[in-house]
């Protein structure tokens, strides 16, 4: 047997199948599951089900605004919907798939039989269900749900908020403790459980991400928490942080918020840069392009991220000296991020392509996230974001970056992953039109807000002038068709896992990666004896 | 003279009847030529010189994301086309080179700074508050706009407020929508042309954000905090705004309207209000008829009072109280006025006494007691709201 069949193989006995620790049945197994596995797929799937319930907020949001005039919602509905969107998009879709990848993928990258705190992963999974049925469970609630926007931003969701802000804010504290506890134990895992010969810098680079990930979300979820307390305390003990009446600052609010909400929009997008970077080598049959670039850069990323908060405020009244450093602390973030992207292009430059679903989406992460960080060029110039801010344009940057970039990640990890987790093939041609339907959905839905905000559409309003009518109407019509092609990627998976071809245990050809050594699907518990890390599986 | 030809080909499909591609082509020229079309696709440059700096800012950096779109996106498709193995190429191995690496660090840095240098210029030029020749206080309220006149001690000369003047039935689409639909006001902001007019802008309970896109100025209205703004317009006209930071229910309806009026007709306007303001200051010793107090208080009532309350007094239980038949509007009248002068603290219904005089406070409250269902006895007169305040009354 060569090298590659060897290497994920345990060194001291051969692998058999039967020896297999078997999962207990029935419910029990996913509620007291402290397997890797277990728990990745437990996330993957609520992370689907919140998409469904987040997307089915932002079909109602794209109903009302088919056309002007106020047809099917009240505006105050609307604000909840628009919050709610926002909120479980963030916390319950993104953040939580990502964790999921983590959990099914690191150990099985880095060689580990297991995370490193398994019953904690367990916990901080679990509270997930809870804090997100707290928080939907308000929208039934007298007074109604919260609908001061994601960004919640004081005094508007303090001094004015519903009564339940109170179980947004205790929903919001379980959220950020399990996303530290998740990021605790993606830490201890990648430092401490790596197989012998696993260096640093020869990790796969989503696990790279993960790992600068996790250290920003230790950093900033805690910023969060504290926030939400000074809001808690406002609210019910007479403090008066936010509120200029008792000597406080709502601009602090705003302060404190993005020195959190910044370093956010990279945890949502840094794994999605790993997950790329394992997709296009493989499918470009060629190594990836600028190894320590990719991980430097996305070191610097993280870094600067802490830098830039106030690009969200340049509309807020800062001294000029503020807005200048914020502006040019911005445009300076933009240069490790086109590092990333031109990496990706001369992966793919001169490799030999071929173009299964999880390439396609690949690609079309490249291409569209790329636009998305223009428009984030366009915002960074302080000046002109006096014309952009708070409009749909802000609207279209953000959904480019989030949909095509972060979701888009999700999908493809999904589609070339799957066979890995459940030892089936998807159905191609199936698979292809989920992402054609996506494609075509999401550049519909989103293009045309480009110009909405142009032309001068404020965001969060149920209802707009005449002029913005036409793009509303496509915009709208692109929703449907992304947010039903997404049923069709459940059928897709739900196929696959029922009655798909067998996976050979290398799935693609141009794989790499000590994953690809384990037979497919991936038993139970792998790597109880560490594997050997050999140059072809590992970066060298 | 071609692009229109086109375009009236295009529509009425005469000429190029039987020839599809000749119809598409003419179709894209008539999208590419109609301009209202094409205008509707691009921020505009709008009426002053800031504005004009921001477009050019604008569209320098757009111009710069196109190129490097252009080469990146290129170089993209290109490898798609080529590099593909269905082509039987063998997939090159190199992955590395330490001077491309540092050619892309340092280009893009260098792109970045030529950017950064005109937009610190134009900010600087936007920071330049001083030397205006009038100051209006711009304040954000749950969901309308109010503008005092300052003088040159940033005393109030006169204000008033701006609502939404768009009718509920267009709204509801039970009527036709007008042109200006949702983006048209009872009372526009009058301003002179060729004057520095300096805007102090703040909110009194949540936060707004004042926007005028044609003067390319947007600043947020934060309560307990001043920001600054400046414009200079030359052209009269009027130009239409939207409250652009989310602050509540009707976040989507409260517009802003500005009438740039020729520097004379502007002063005559002035002169005016000013007048009114003081004869406004001389009905408070009045005494008035309650059917005078009816028809001012139901006025009143429907600007400042219905988009909570709802226009029958229904309210909207728990979050807004109904005022029909409740104890308060059928309760001690100084009561009622005090609530109404003082507001609720902690929850939406605000102080009017800054908002409403007390003419127009006595009529509100008289037409809460005497409206719908309600039939209090007594009469509410001004000087009811002066004793009040000033504290010979309990
Ligand atoms: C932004 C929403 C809003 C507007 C506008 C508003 N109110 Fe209120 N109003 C409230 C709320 C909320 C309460 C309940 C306060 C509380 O919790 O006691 C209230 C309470 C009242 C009450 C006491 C009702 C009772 O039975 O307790 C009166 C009287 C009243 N408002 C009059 C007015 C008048 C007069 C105006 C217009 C000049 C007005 N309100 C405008 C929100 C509003
Ligand atoms: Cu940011
Ligand atoms: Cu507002």
């Amino acid at each position: 047997m060569s090298d590659i069949i060897l290497a994920g193989q345990d060194l001291d006995h051969d692998h058999d199948a039967h020896h297999e620790v078997v999962p207990d049945r029935g419910i029990a197994r996913w509620l007291l599951t402290t397997n890797h596995k277990d728990i990745g797929t437990l996330y993957l799937w609520f992370s689907f089900i919140m998409l469904l319930i987040g997307g089915t907020m932002a079909l109602v949001i794209r109903t009302e605004l088919f056309e002007p005039g106020l047809q099917f919602i009240e505006p105050a509905f609307f604000n909840q919907m628009t919050t709610n969107h926002g909120l479980i998009m963030v916390f319950g879709a993104i953040m939580p798939a990502f964790v999921g990848l983590a959990n099914w993928l690191v150990p099985m990258m880095v060689g580990a039989p297991d995370m490193a705190l398994p019953r904690m992963n367990n916990l901080s999974f679990w509270i997930l269900p809870l804090a997100f049925g707290l928080l939907i469970s308000t929208l039934f609630m007298e007074g109604g749900g919260p609908n001061f926007g994601w960004t919640f931003y004081a005094p508007l969701s303090t001094t004015y908020a519903p009564d339940t802000v109170t179980y947004f804010i205790l929903g919001i504290h379980m959220m950020g403790a399990s996303s530290i506890m998740g990021s605790i134990n993606i830490i201890a895992t990648i430092l401490n459980m790596r197989a012998p010969g696993m260096t640093l810098m020869k990790m796969p680079l989503f696990v790279w991400t993960w790992l600068i990930t996790a250290y920003l979300l230790l950093a900033v979820m805690p910023v969060l928490a504290g926030l939400v307390t000074m809001m808690l305390f406002d609210i019910h003990f007479g403090t008066s942080f936010f509120n200029a009446a008792g000597g406080g600052d709502p601009v602090m609010f705003q302060h404190i918020f993005w020195f959190f909400g910044h370093p956010e929009v990279y945890i949502m997008i840094l794994p999605a840069f790993g997950i790329i970077s394992q997709i296009i080598p493989t499918f470009a049959r060629k190594p990836l392009f600028g190894y320590d670039s990719m991980v430097y850069a996305t070191a610097s990323i993280a870094f600067l991220s802490f830098t830039v908060w106030a690009h969200h405020m340049f509309t807020v009244g800062m001294p000029l000296a503020g807005q200048l450093f914020f502006m040019y602390a911005t445009l300076l973030i933009a240069v490790p991020t086109g590092v990333k992207v031109f990496n990706w292009v001369s992966t793919m430059w001169r490799g030999a392509m071929t173009f299964e679903t999880p390439m396609l989406f690949a690609i079309a992460f490249v291409v569209l996230f790329t636009i998305g960080g223009f428009s984030g060029l366009m915002l960074a110039i302080a000046p002109a974001d006096y014309q952009y801010h708070d409009t749909y344009f802000v609207v279209a940057h953000f959904h480019y970056v989030l949909v095509p970039g972060s979701l888009f990640s999700i999908l493809a990890a999904v589609y070339y992953w799957l066979p890995k987790w459940c030892g089936r093939m998807y159905d191609e041609s199936l698979g292809k039109l989920h992402f054609w339907l996506s494609f075509v959905g999401v550049n519909v839905t989103f293009f045309p807000q480009h110009f909405s905000g142009l032309a001068g559409m404020p965001r969060r309003i149920p209802d707009y002038a005449l002029q913005f009518a036409d793009f509303n109407m496509v915009s709208s019509i692109g929703a449907y068709v992304f947010g039903f092609s997404q049923l069709l990627f459940l059928y897709v998976v739900i196929k696959a896992i029922k009655s798909g071809e067998p996976a050979t245990d290398r799935v693609w050809e141009g794989a790499h990666g000590l994953e690809w050594t384990l037979p497919s699907p991936a038993p139970y518990h792998t790597f109880t004896h560490p594997p050997r890390v050999t140059e072809i599986e590992a970066h060298s | 003279m071609k692009a229109r030809r086109a375009r009236i080909a295009a529509k009425t499909g005469v000429k190029v009847k039987k020839n599809w591609l000749g119809r598409c082509i003419g179709l894209t020229a008539a999208l590419l030529a109609g301009n209202a079309w094409a205008d509707s696709l691009n921020m505009t440059s709008g009426v002053t010189g800031i504005s004009n700096t921001i477009y050019e800012l604008h569209m320098l950096i757009f111009w710069i994301c196109v190129v490097i779109g252009v080469v990146v996106f290129g170089a993209i498709f290109w490898s798609l086309l080529r590099h593909r193995k269905s082509r039987g190429v063998e997939p090159a191995q190199f992955h590395e080179s330490t001077s491309v690496e540092i050619a892309w660090t340092m280009i893009p840095t260098l792109i970045l700074i030529a950017m950064a240098w005109p937009a610190s210029q134009a900010l600087i030029e936007m920071y330049d508050t001083g030397g205006e020749d009038m100051t209006v206080e711009v304040r954000g309220y749950q969901w309308k706009w109010q503008y005092k006149y300052l003088d040159a001690d940033y005393n109030e000369t006169f204000g008033f407020f701006s609502n939404l003047a768009t009718p509920t039935d267009e709204i509801h689409n039970r009527s036709v929508k007008g042109e200006n639909y949702l983006l048209e006001v009872d009372n526009p902001l009058r301003i002179p042309a060729n004057r520095k007019v300096r805007f102090l802008i703040t909110a009194e309970d949540v936060i707004h954000a004042w926007w005028v896109p044609d003067f390319g100025i947007k600043r947020d209205a934060v309560p307990g905090m001043l920001n600054e703004l400046w414009t200079i317009v030359d052209q009269p006209g009027i130009y239409r705004g939207q409250c652009t930071e989310l602050c509540g229910k009707d976040h989507g309806f409260m517009p802003i309207v500005v009438e740039v009026l020729p520097e004379k007709e502007y002063d005559t306007w002035y002169g005016e209000q000013v007048r009114q303001a003081q004869a406004r200051k001389e009905a408070l010793s009045k005494t008035f008829t309650a059917d005078e107090l009816m028809a001012e208080g139901e006025q009143v009532y429907n600007t400042f009072c219905a988009t909570c309350h709802m226009p029958n007094g229904k309210g909207v239980p728990p979050v807004f109280p109904a005022l029909d038949g409740s104890a308060i509007t059928m309760g001690d009248r100084y009561a009622h006025i005090r609530l109404v002068y003082e507001g609720v603290p902690g929850t939406s219904m605000q102080a009017f006494g800054n908002q409403l005089d007390a003419v127009a406070l006595a009529a509100v409250v008289h037409y809460e007691r005497h409206a719908w269902g309600n039939d209090a006895a007594d009469v509410v007169q001004p000087r009811d709201v002066i004793n009040l305040i000033a504290g010979e009354v309990k």
